[in-house]
């Protein structure tokens, strides 16, 4: 285990910038997209992608490495951001996103992005397939981590249930799942559509250890995936409470940011605030 | 044919107007209801709409038991999801009991554009039209829509419309009368039949003109009604022109091309071609480009008509 004085936390926080930065850009780029639910996850992606996870964008079938589930697929933009910074292809390809011909899919597909590792865009079967991975990993005798990330309003698929007690009755503890609990879907509020709450208790009943943690801090992210790795016999939920659109203040907590692009305008201020870090501006708290 | 309106705002709008006089309307949408515009029922009738959440099997179940009780449930989603991910729900709760449940989907086909190919579904008539006592239409625009959702509360029993998410051209006027299983012949013509549902009349319509330029005469059919199947229309179009061609914003395997094929080819088998999108699946791009590179234009349609007169 890796000691909190060997991470640079200030490197996580700019990396996670620019992520935030080429998310906006991407989407005023392509005119279409989800921006509301990739910023709210930028920083999960960031810690997995920059600290966390065991993966080489130059030995993409290495059946080491660690694997990658984004079951909240619309929030393409943040993990192709992740996945470009990383390494796996050129930043300039960011800008294709959602054209024709463009390997950049609205949702990831793995037969057309290196370094995705799963299809997703229907929501609900990702942590499902994250099952499958860590269920390889065991049946094969590696020690390859699972990593998956989902959404709150994703939650009310009756498949994440039943993909949560298949994880708790193989004792999957070589899986970390992330949820994204930014309080919105596209119609609203969660607990008004149709509530998923309380997530917490959920999570623990169905077998799981459960964390709950700030998931805009990245030394708060990056600790849970560290005792996530002395979890034993059990899978583990990590619920970061987030802030949807975070970073572009007229973005947050603003349910009609799920699935829409910025004008040239609004791209150019989100832009400029993403360029002053996040200050500038008080973070709307949205989990009183 | 200037004006264009998207068949999923007409369905918006019907459905208000008709939750005014049949209090047995109930709407359930699955967190998709700005988009497929049953949050204009919402809006007006609020203690009737139920969202479901992201959850479409459990929306399905639902307006099964609804339909059991006595309501008129309309359900709604994209088509994607409204007929993959609650394939079952919609085949024992709702087909195999012939509930009273209709089913909307709106987002149909590779229309749907940027979201790309894991949103668009082109499978959905033929997961559809294969359920016994399923009613499946393909409205070609908003007046019909308005007229298919009517008729499909009037008659008793699962009933799918399938609706797409961009504008289409208004071909018909609000007086337009509209029978359920009855196809229309909207051109006449003795050399050829092109057949044609949804987005793709309009453009059927427009192949047929330029057909004429070249002096080849063409009927234009729409097939609205996929399922009961109109299938005298077929077999007299085979009978009178002798060839056929298929136009839908669906698989060639399974759909409306598959449904034509296998009424001429047990009474009047005649040269068929199926315009359409080729077995493969689609992916993100603008709706116009998509329709062009997966060879869903009226240029498509005249070619393949000249493939079957050449036969
Ligand atoms: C099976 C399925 N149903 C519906 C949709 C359409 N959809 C896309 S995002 C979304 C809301 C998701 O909310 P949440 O999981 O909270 O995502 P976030 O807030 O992180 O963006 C919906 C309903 C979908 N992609 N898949
Ligand atoms: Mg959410």
């Amino acid at each position: 285990m890796v000691g909190t004085g060997q991470v640079d936390f200030n490197y996580l926080v700019e990396k996670a910038g620019t992520l935030r930065k080429h998310i906006i850009k991407m989407i005023g780029e392509a005119g279409s997209g989800h921006p509301g639910g990739s910023l709210s996850a930028a920083d999960i992606l960031t810690v997995l992608y920059f600290q966390v996870m065991n993966i080489d964008p130059k030995d993409l079938q290495n059946p080491d490495r660690d694997r990658f589930v984004l079951s909240k697929g619309h929030g393409a933009p943040a993990l192709y951001a992740a996945l470009a910074e990383k390494g796996f292809f050129p930043v300039e390809e960011l800008w294709n996103l959602r054209k024709i011909n463009s390997p950049l899919q609205g949702h990831p597909d793995m037969r057309k992005v290196p370094g995705v590792e799963m299809s997703t865009g229907s929501l609900g079967q990702g942590l499902s397939a994250a099952n499958g991975m860590a269920l390889a990993a065991r049946v094969m005798g590696k020690d390859y981590r699972v990593y998956v990330v989902l959404g709150d309003g994703e939650t009310q698929e009756g498949q994440i249930w039943e993909a949560a007690m298949t994880a708790a009755h193989y004792r999957l503890d070589n899986l970390t799942a992330f949820l994204d609990y930014n309080g919105l879907q596209i119609d609203g509020l969660c607990s008004e559509v149709k509530s998923p709450l309380p997530l917490l208790e959920k999570w623990q009943a169905f077998g799981w250890e459960v964390m709950e943690i700030d998931g805009h801090d990245v030394k708060e992210i990056w600790e849970a995936c560290q005792k996530a790795l002395t979890v034993k016999g059990k899978p583990t939920m990590v619920i970061c409470r987030t802030i949807k659109g975070r970073g572009v203040s007229f973005m947050e907590n603003v349910a009609d940011w799920h699935g829409k692009a910025p004008n040239r305008e609004q791209l150019e201020k989100a832009l400029s605030e993403l360029e002053g870090g996040s200050g500038g501006y008080e973070p709307k708290n949205c989990h009183p | 044919m200037s004006q264009k309106i998207a068949t999923r705002d007409a369905y918006g709008e019907i459905l208000v107007e008709l939750g005014k006089t049949n209090p047995r309307i109930v709407v359930l949408d699955a967190d998709l209801s700005k988009s497929t515009k049953t949050a204009n029922f919402k809006e007006v009738f609020p203690e009737r709409f139920f969202n479901m959440g992201v959850a479409e099997a459990d929306m399905m179940g639902t307006a099964a038991g609804l339909a059991a009780a006595g309501m008129i449930p309309f359900a709604s989603t994209f088509a994607i999801f409204a007929t993959g991910r609650a394939y079952d729900q919609l085949r024992n709760s709702i087909a195999y009991t012939a509930l009273n449940v209709k089913i909307v989907a709106t987002h149909a086909g590779i229309t749907v554009g940027e979201d790309g190919g894991s949103h668009q579904s082109i499978e959905d008539i033929a997961i559809m039209r294969v359920m016994p006592n399923m009613t499946v239409i393909v409205p070609a625009d908003g007046p019909e829509t308005k007229k298919a959702v009517q008729a499909a509360v009037e008659l008793e029993g699962p009933v799918y419309i399938r609706l797409g998410r961009s504008g289409v051209p208004v071909l018909f006027t609000e007086e337009e009368p509209f029978t359920l299983g009855k196809g229309k012949i909207l051109r006449e013509g003795k050399d050829i039949s092109i057949i044609a549902v949804g987005i793709m009349v309009s453009k059927a319509l427009e192949a047929a003109e330029t057909l004429s330029q070249q002096g080849i005469e063409a009927r234009v059919i729409n097939l609205s009604t996929i399922k009961p199947l109109d299938e005298d229309i077929i077999i007299q179009a085979a009978r009178e022109t002798g060839g056929i061609v298929t136009a839908e914003e669906h698989s060639i395997i399974g759909g409306l091309g598959g449904a034509v094929s296998e009424v001429t080819a047990e009474n009047c088998p005649v040269p068929v071609k199926r315009v359409g999108v080729r077995d493969t699946f689609g992916e993100s791009g603008l709706p116009e480009l998509l329709l062009e590179k997966y060879g869903l234009t009226p240029e498509n349609i005249i070619k393949a008509a000249k493939e079957v007169l050449q036969k």
